[in-house]
C-alpha cells in the first residue's frame, strides 16, 4: 500500500509518500512559511500554503518517481492547528481524493509525531515529549488511547523561544540561533521554574528573561533560558515515565532538534534505566511523511474519513482518537 | 537498615525505622541532566517546602504523614510510614460506589487544603494513599501557600488530567468536584477556572 500525506497545521506545508515495506519513506518534501515580521499570521501562512502546495506535491511525486494514480490512500493533517492553514490543506487533500477516487484519512497531527517516531526508531511503547512552536505535550499510550500526561499551561516552548529571539533581533525560527549562542553562555541567571505536576508554563520565564536583557550578555541569557526551560521539560517527561512505568522516551517536534534538549532527555532516561530515541531532524519538524505513515496505519485498520466528514479540527485533542491500530 | 521501596519521579523512598517507629526517608536525588546551579536550589527548596506544607496541612486537619526529621543539605525528610494503598493502584479495581466514596474523600481533602490556603501542586493518584479509612496526601514539594482561584484551579486541573490519563471510569473527576463544591464557598468559581485552564494548553495563536 502506498500512502500520500499532506501536512499543514502551522507554518509548514509538507507532502510525504510512504509504503508498508522498507524503505518506508519514498518522499518527504516541505516548504516553510517564514513571516516577514512578527509571529505567524494564520491567513498569510494559509495563502503561502495555497500557493505552494501543488508544487510541493509535484516534487514529492517526482522524488518517489510516481504518478498520482500510483497512490492508494490520501492522508491529511486534520488538526490541531491554525484554522486557515488546516482548511487550505484539507481542501487540497479532498480535491486529490475526489480526483483520484482514493480514500481519505484525517490524521491527528500530534499522534503522527508519535507514530513516525515509533516506525523510524526502535521505540515501541514510549513516552513522547512533543515540543514544537504551538504544541508542548507529554503523551503516552494507555487504555487504547494516546493520553496527554502533561502540557503547557500557556504558550508552547517553540513560541517562547521565537518570541524571545524576536525581541532580541534574531530571525524566525529563533531556536537554532538561541542554541548556538547558548553554547558560549557561562553564567546562569536565575529564572522562575514553574512546574505544576506534569504541566509547565513558559510566559513567566520569557518575561523574566527579557527583563534581564540590559544586565546580562546574550549568550548568558540564551544559556539560562535553555537550561531552565529544557530542565522543566525533561523533569515533566521523567514524571510521566515514573507515573506510567514505561521504559522508553521518544522526542518529537521541531524544538527536539536542539542538541542540549536531546542530551538532557537522554541523560534522564539513562539514569532511570530507560531507553531514549530521537528521529532525524526531517521527521522531528512538521512533515508530510508522518501524516502519510499514520494515515497508512489507520487505513490498514479499516479507518477512513468520508469527504463529507472531513472538516478540520482546530482543537483536535490527542486523546479523542480511539487508537484501534494498536492493541 | 534502609530498604529502597520506590523510585518516584524526583525522589528515592526508603523504608527504615526511627526510634522504633516505621518511617520512610524521602531523598531528592541529584539530577544529572540539570545544571547543578538549578538542581541544588530546587532540591533544597522543595524539601523545605514539602516539610512546611506537610505539617501545616496536618495542623489544619488534612491527613498527612508526621515528620520526624528534615535534613536540608541531603534534601531528605524522615516521615511516618503510611500503611495503605495508593489510589493509583486500587481505584480501577473497585466497584462504583466504592470509587465514588474515594473520590468524595479526595474532594473533601483538597477542599481542606485549599481552605488552609495550601495548594498541593502535584495531585496525582500516586500521591494519595488510603489508610485506615482516611485519605492521606503526600508529596507536597511543588505546593505553595496561596489563596488565588487560579492556583486552586490549576491544582484541580492536575487531578483532572491524572484521572483522564491513567484511569478508566469517566466520572471520577466530577465526583471529586461535587464533594469539593459542597465543602467550599468558592466551588463554582474554581470549577470555571478548571474549564478555562483546560482550554488554554490547546493550540492557540497568541500575538
Ligand atoms: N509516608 C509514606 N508512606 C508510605 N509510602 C510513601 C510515603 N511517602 C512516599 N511513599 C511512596 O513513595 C512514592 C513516591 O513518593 P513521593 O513523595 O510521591 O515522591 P516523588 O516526588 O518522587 O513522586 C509514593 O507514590 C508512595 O508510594
Ligand atoms: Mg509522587
Amino acid at each position: 500500500m502506498i500512502c500520500l500525506g499532506i501536512e499543514g497545521t502551522a507554518h509548514t506545508v509538507g507532502v510525504g509518500i510512504v509504503q508498508d515495506s522498507a524503505p518506508v519513506i519514498l518522499a518527504n518534501v516541505s516548504c516553510m512559511y517564514a513571516p516577514v515580521s512578527g509571529g505567524i499570521h494564520p491567513r498569510d501562512a494559509a495563502n503561502h500554503h495555497a500557493g505552494v502546495v501543488v508544487d510541493v506535491l509535484r516534487q514529492a511525486l517526482d522524488e518517489a518517481q510516481m504518478d498520482v494514480e500510483d497512490i492508494d490512500v490520501i492522508g491529511f493533517s486534520m488538526g490541531p492547528g491554525l484554522g486557515p492553514c488546516l482548511r487550505t490543506v484539507a481542501t487540497a487533500a479532498r480535491s486529490l481524493a475526489l480526483y483520484t477516487r482514493k480514500p481519505l484519512v484525517g490524521v491527528n497531527h500530534c499522534i503522527a509525531h508519535l507514530e513516525i517516531g515509533r516506525k523510524m526508531t526502535e521505540a515501541r511503547d514510549p513516552v513522547l515529549l512533543y515540543v514544537s512552536g504551538g504544541n508542548t505535550q507529554v503523551i503516552a499510550f494507555l487504555n487504547g488511547r494516546y493520553r496527554v500526561f502533561g502540557e503547557t499551561l500557556d504558550i508552547g516552548i517553540g513560541n517562547c523561544l521565537d518570541k524571545f529571539g524576536r525581541e532580541l533581533g534574531m530571525p524566525f525560527p529563533a531556536g537554532p540561533a538561541i542554541e548556538r549562542k547558548a553554547r558560549n553562555g557561562r553564567c546562569y541567571l536565575p529564572l522562575p521554574y514553574p512546574v505544576k505536576g506534569m504541566d509547565v508554563a513558559f510566559s513567566g520565564i520569557l518575561t523574566a528573561a527579557l527583563a534581564k536583557r540590559e544586565e546580562a550578555s546574550l549568550p548568558d541569557l540564551c544559556f539560562s533560558l535553555q537550561e531552565t526551560c529544557f530542565a522543566m521539560l525533561t523533569e515533566v517527561t521523567e514524571r510521566a515515565v515514573a507515573h506510567t512505568g514505561k521504559s522508553e522516551v521518544l522526542l518529537g517536534g521541531g524544538v527536539a532538534a536542539n542538541r542540549r534538549l536531546q542530551d538532557m532527555v537522554a541523560s534522564m532516561a539513562a539514569a532511570r534505566g530507560a531507553a531514549s530515541f530521537c528521529p532525524p531532524r526531517s521527521l522531528l519538524v512538521d512533515n508530510g511523511a508522518m501524516i502519510a505513515w499514520t494515515a497508512l496505519l489507520m487505513h490498514r485498520h479499516g479507518l477512513t474519513t468520508p469527504v463529507e466528514e472531513s472538516h478540520i479540527r482546530q482543537n483536535f485533542r490527542t486523546d479523542e482518537v480511539a487508537v484501534t491500530w494498536r492493541s | 537498615m534502609e530498604e529502597l521501596i520506590q523510585r518516584g519521579a524526583e525522589a528515592e523512598i526508603y523504608r527504615s525505622t526511627w526510634k522504633g517507629r516505621p518511617v520512610v526517608i524521602k531523598r531528592r536525588t541529584e539530577k544529572s541532566y540539570r545544571l547543578p546551579d538549578i538542581d541544588r536550589i530546587l532540591r533544597r527548596q522543595r524539601t523545605r517546602q514539602e516539610a512546611l506544607l506537610l505539617s501545616a496541612a496536618r495542623r489544619g486537619g488534612t491527613a498527612t504523614p508526621i515528620i520526624y526529621d528534615v535534613d536540608l543539605s541531603a534534601a531528605a525528610i524522615t516521615m511516618e510510614y503510611v500503611a495503605g494503598r495508593r489510589v493509583k493502584d486500587c481505584i480501577d479495581a473497585l466497584d462504583e460506589p466504592e470509587q465514588q466514596r474515594i473520590c468524595q474523600k479526595i474532594g473533601e481533602g483538597v477542599a481542606g487544603l485549599h481552605r488552609q490556603d495550601i495548594v498541593h501542586g502535584d495531585i496525582t493518584t500516586s500521591n494519595l494513599i488510603m489508610s485506615r479509612g482516611r485519605m492521606y496526601f503526600i508529596d507536597f514539594g511543588l505546593g505553595e501557600k496561596s489563596s488565588a482561584m487560579e492556583d486552586r484551579g490549576v491544582d484541580l486541573h492536575l487531578l483532572m488530567e491524572a484521572f483522564a490519563a491513567a484511569h478508566r471510569h469517566p466520572d471520577l473527576f466530577s465526583w471529586v468536584m461535587e464533594a469539593y463544591e459542597a465543602a467550599v464557598p468558592w466551588g463554582r468559581e474554581v470549577r470555571r477556572k478548571v474549564a478555562d485552564i483546560a482550554e488554554r494548553g490547546r493550540y492557540v495563536v497568541r500575538e
